[in-house]
């Protein structure tokens, strides 16, 4: 909780004027910085994110590689490194978690908050039957009998829909496939009926017919549950079915924020509709051409001023490369978005924007000048 | 290997004229399994793939899906002899290559090139961009004519500016690197290029720009594609036929269009049900197939149909007679009035977009 705040030029809007007091209000982030000292200078991977979680909600957080979607939710769960300098602010029901001690995070991490990560085999201990790691999990943070704690944790397996739980309870990790220890994952983190559940890349290295079985099993946990969710994923097809509201991150900022409706059909950010131009999509005509977004995302040591992403917008002016845009209301909002221009992307088609073109040439050179002008 | 009849996965109707520029015929590849301790003995065989035949026409793209484990990437290799076959054969010109020799093989290399899933394990961290386009034309001894200006060429049609010609792999992105593949691939003007899961290790904004370089290439040179991949969207989108490759056998070929109108095999029908679409309303409104269970052991692959265990049809439709049929016998892969070939004594055409 040492605050560091790198960029005191840019204004965080919170989409949504909450009561702070709002019990509905299960998880709230306001203006998270996260960064990484390094030889080369900090870098700033999480740079201002706010957003709120109420009681039965998903929120889907979307982005790429490096867009910083994982570390601001590893900050939320007290995961980081030691050596990571956070600030701002992070509740969980109504409690502040960032700089909280170990002994007093543990109290509330599986138990208000829980975690799925992306690879279930190294989230699984291997020398254990994953029986006694449910259990282990409910004993944390209730006082039951060893019996009563393996009992629930037979009914947690078949509640995700494990076929005969009886058996597989006493299973070692290696023994189940990829999917199962997907589902034994989030059994484990449904143990102890948590308020949130946050799942970081769920189901990416999962086939697809497994990617549906797990999702299920994501599903029903909520149901039973009444959890909130953050689904953290790059697969927009996985975001598309299965939250209620989306944001999206570049460069360790929120650029653009709203329902899944408006995220999908109404983007106001090039960003957002460039990554939905670049998609190959089923439900669309085979012939059309996909237009990829040119150039790589910029490096978040000694990041340029101004926009983040206007090396690679098609759209960019002078204005987008000194000033960075605020998360702005949208048509009177709750949808937001970054951009100086949203009043001209009304409509716009991926296709308008971003020329469907393979030549990376241009932007290697703009990207190529920017590092030689820094 | 003489036993099973199958089609190959070949479109005769759409050849004009020319034969297929690759052909395999039967492709069997078992890999031991070799117990523990000082004295390995064989104890068994991963059934990796098993009876695959298929043809790739010059120009088109042939798409090959399936789940991990299934036997795609195996494929892949088997048709450019990069493991040796257990048994069956490949033919390019005529030539099986399965059965020469590394020198004679060496002359044929030039037209068969394949790109690997990841950009950072594929290229030498030690050499120069330029050096590792260069490489395979000096292998072929075509470097000391024009070979540099070859190298900036190439940088340039796969799109990266030939001025970085001497960075180091690392210094690029991913899609760059995928980039840097593809145009070693191309240095020797290949005629078939298998692309074994080109685009799966980058992002989407960046796959785009890989996918849409593959398409011009493949116009402009008239280049043959294999192209493997899991993502179902990807394949739709680049190939025109697909073939759907299930624990080490192809369990349905059709053209693009048709396989994703009218999927007759279960496991194809699953298989596009399950594909999440970027489109919230489509998305609440869609029926899934679920598939119960997961892939059965390529070691002791179940007898008859191996995709019965995990079957919605055999579990859900079929009478006891029926079910006896997918127990006993394998399903050869042939048209059963759907169009096009499937392996399913039941097949049924079902529309899923």
């Amino acid at each position: 909780m040492t605050s560091h705040t790198s960029d005191p030029t840019a204004p965080t809007m919170v989409p949504e004027q909450v009561r702070p007091d709002d019990p509905e209000v299960l998880l709230e982030v306001e203006d998270l910085t996260v960064g990484f000292p390094t030889e080369d200078g900090l870098v700033q991977a999480v740079r201002g994110v706010s957003y709120q979680l109420r009681r039965g909600e998903a929120l889907g957080i979307v982005g790429e590689s490096g867009s910083g979607k994982s570390v601001s939710t590893l900050a939320v769960m007290g995961l980081l490194p030691k050596s990571a300098r956070i600030s701002g602010s992070a509740k969980v029901a109504g409690v502040e978690v960032l700089g909280l001690n170990d002994a007093r995070m543990s109290q509330i991490r599986g138990n208000k908050i829980a975690m799925i990560f992306q690879d279930p085999l190294t989230s699984l201990n291997p020398v254990f039957t994953v029986g006694f790691q449910i259990a282990e999990a409910v004993q944390a943070h209730n006082d039951v009998s060893d019996e009563e704690a393996h009992k629930r944790a037979v009914e947690l397996l078949d509640l995700v829909g494990i076929p005969f739980p009886e058996q597989r309870v006493h299973s070692y990790p290696h023994e189940l496939s990829g999917g199962m220890r997907q589902r034994v994952v989030i059994a484990i983190a449904m143990a102890n009926n948590p308020d949130v559940i946050i799942a970081d890349e769920p189901t990416t290295a999962l086939d697809v017919t497994v990617q549906a079985q797990v999702l299920e099993g994501l599903e029903l946990a909520r149901k039973e549950t009444g959890a909130a969710m953050v689904l953290i994923t790059h697969d927009l097809g996985v975001i598309a079915g299965h939250v209620d509201r989306v944001v999206v991150m570049y460069a360790g900022k929120l650029v653009e924020s709203g329902t899944v409706d408006e995220i999908f059909y109404t983007p106001r950010m090039p960003y957002t509709i460039g990554l939905l131009g670049s998609l190959p999509r089923m439900d669309a005509a085979r012939e059309a051409r996909l237009s990829p977004i040119l150039g790589t995302p910029p490096s978040l040591v000694n990041l340029p001023p101004g926009c983040p992403f206007a090396p690679r917008c098609p759209m960019a002016e002078q204005i987008c490369r000194e000033e960075e845009p605020a998360l702005l209301p949208v048509d009177g909002g709750p949808h937001t978005a970054a951009c100086h221009f949203t009043e001209r992307l009304r409509g716009a088609k991926p296709g308008d924007l971003f020329r469907a073109s393979y030549l990376d040439t241009q932007a290697v050179e703009a990207v190529a000048e920017l590092e030689d002008q820094s | 290997m003489t036993t099973t009849s199958s089609a190959p996965a070949s479109a005769a109707s759409q050849t004009t004229g020319d034969g297929p520029v690759l052909s395999a015929r039967n492709l069997v590849k078992h890999f031991p399994v070799r117990s523990k301790g000082l004295i390995k003995r064989r104890i068994g065989d991963v059934h990796a793939v098993c009876d695959v035949s298929l043809d790739l026409y010059p120009g088109e793209t042939l798409g090959l899906v399936g789940e991990s484990g299934c036997g795609k990437s195996t494929t892949a290799r088997l048709l450019l002899n990069l493991i040796p076959v257990t048994s069956g054969s490949v033919f390019y010109q005529q030539r099986d290559l399965t059965t020469m020799t590394r020198s004679q093989l060496r002359p044929i290399r030039r037209d068969l090139q394949i790109v690997f899933q990841d950009p950072f394990a594929s290229l030498d961290p030690r050499m120069t961009v330029s050096e590792i386009i260069a490489e395979p034309l000096r292998i072929h001894g075509l470097y000391a004519n024009g070979g540099r200006q070859m190298v900036r060429d190439l940088l340039r049609t796969v799109g990266l500016n030939p001025e970085h010609a001497n960075r180091y792999p690392h210094e690029f992105s991913g899609g760059q690197r995928q980039r840097i593949g593809v145009a070693r691939a191309l240095a020797l003007r290949p005629k078939v290029m298998i692309l074994d899961e080109p685009v799966s290790a980058l992002d989407v904004s960046i796959q785009a720009g890989v996918l849409n370089l593959l398409e011009d290439l493949q116009r402009e040179l008239n280049l043959a594609y294999l192209f493997v991949s899991h993502d179902l969207s990807v394949v739709r989108h680049i190939a025109g036929r697909v073939a759907v490759m299930y624990l080490g056998r192809i369990v349905e070929v059709a053209p693009t269009e048709q396989l994703f109108t009218q999927a007759a095999h279960p496991y194809t029908q699953a298989l596009i049900s399950a594909i999440p679409l970027p489109d919230p309303r489509k998305e609440r409104s869609r029926q899934r197939i679920l598939l119960t269970g997961d892939v059965p052991s390529p070691v002791n692959p179940p007898s008859g149909c191996r995709f019965r265990t995990r079957c919605p049809k055999f579990a859900n439709q079929l009478s006891e007679t029926e079910r006896q049929r997918c127990v006993e016998e394998v399903p050869a892969l042939v048209d059963r009035g759907e169009g096009h070939p499937t392996a399913c004594h039941y097949a049924e055409a079902r529309r899923l977009l």
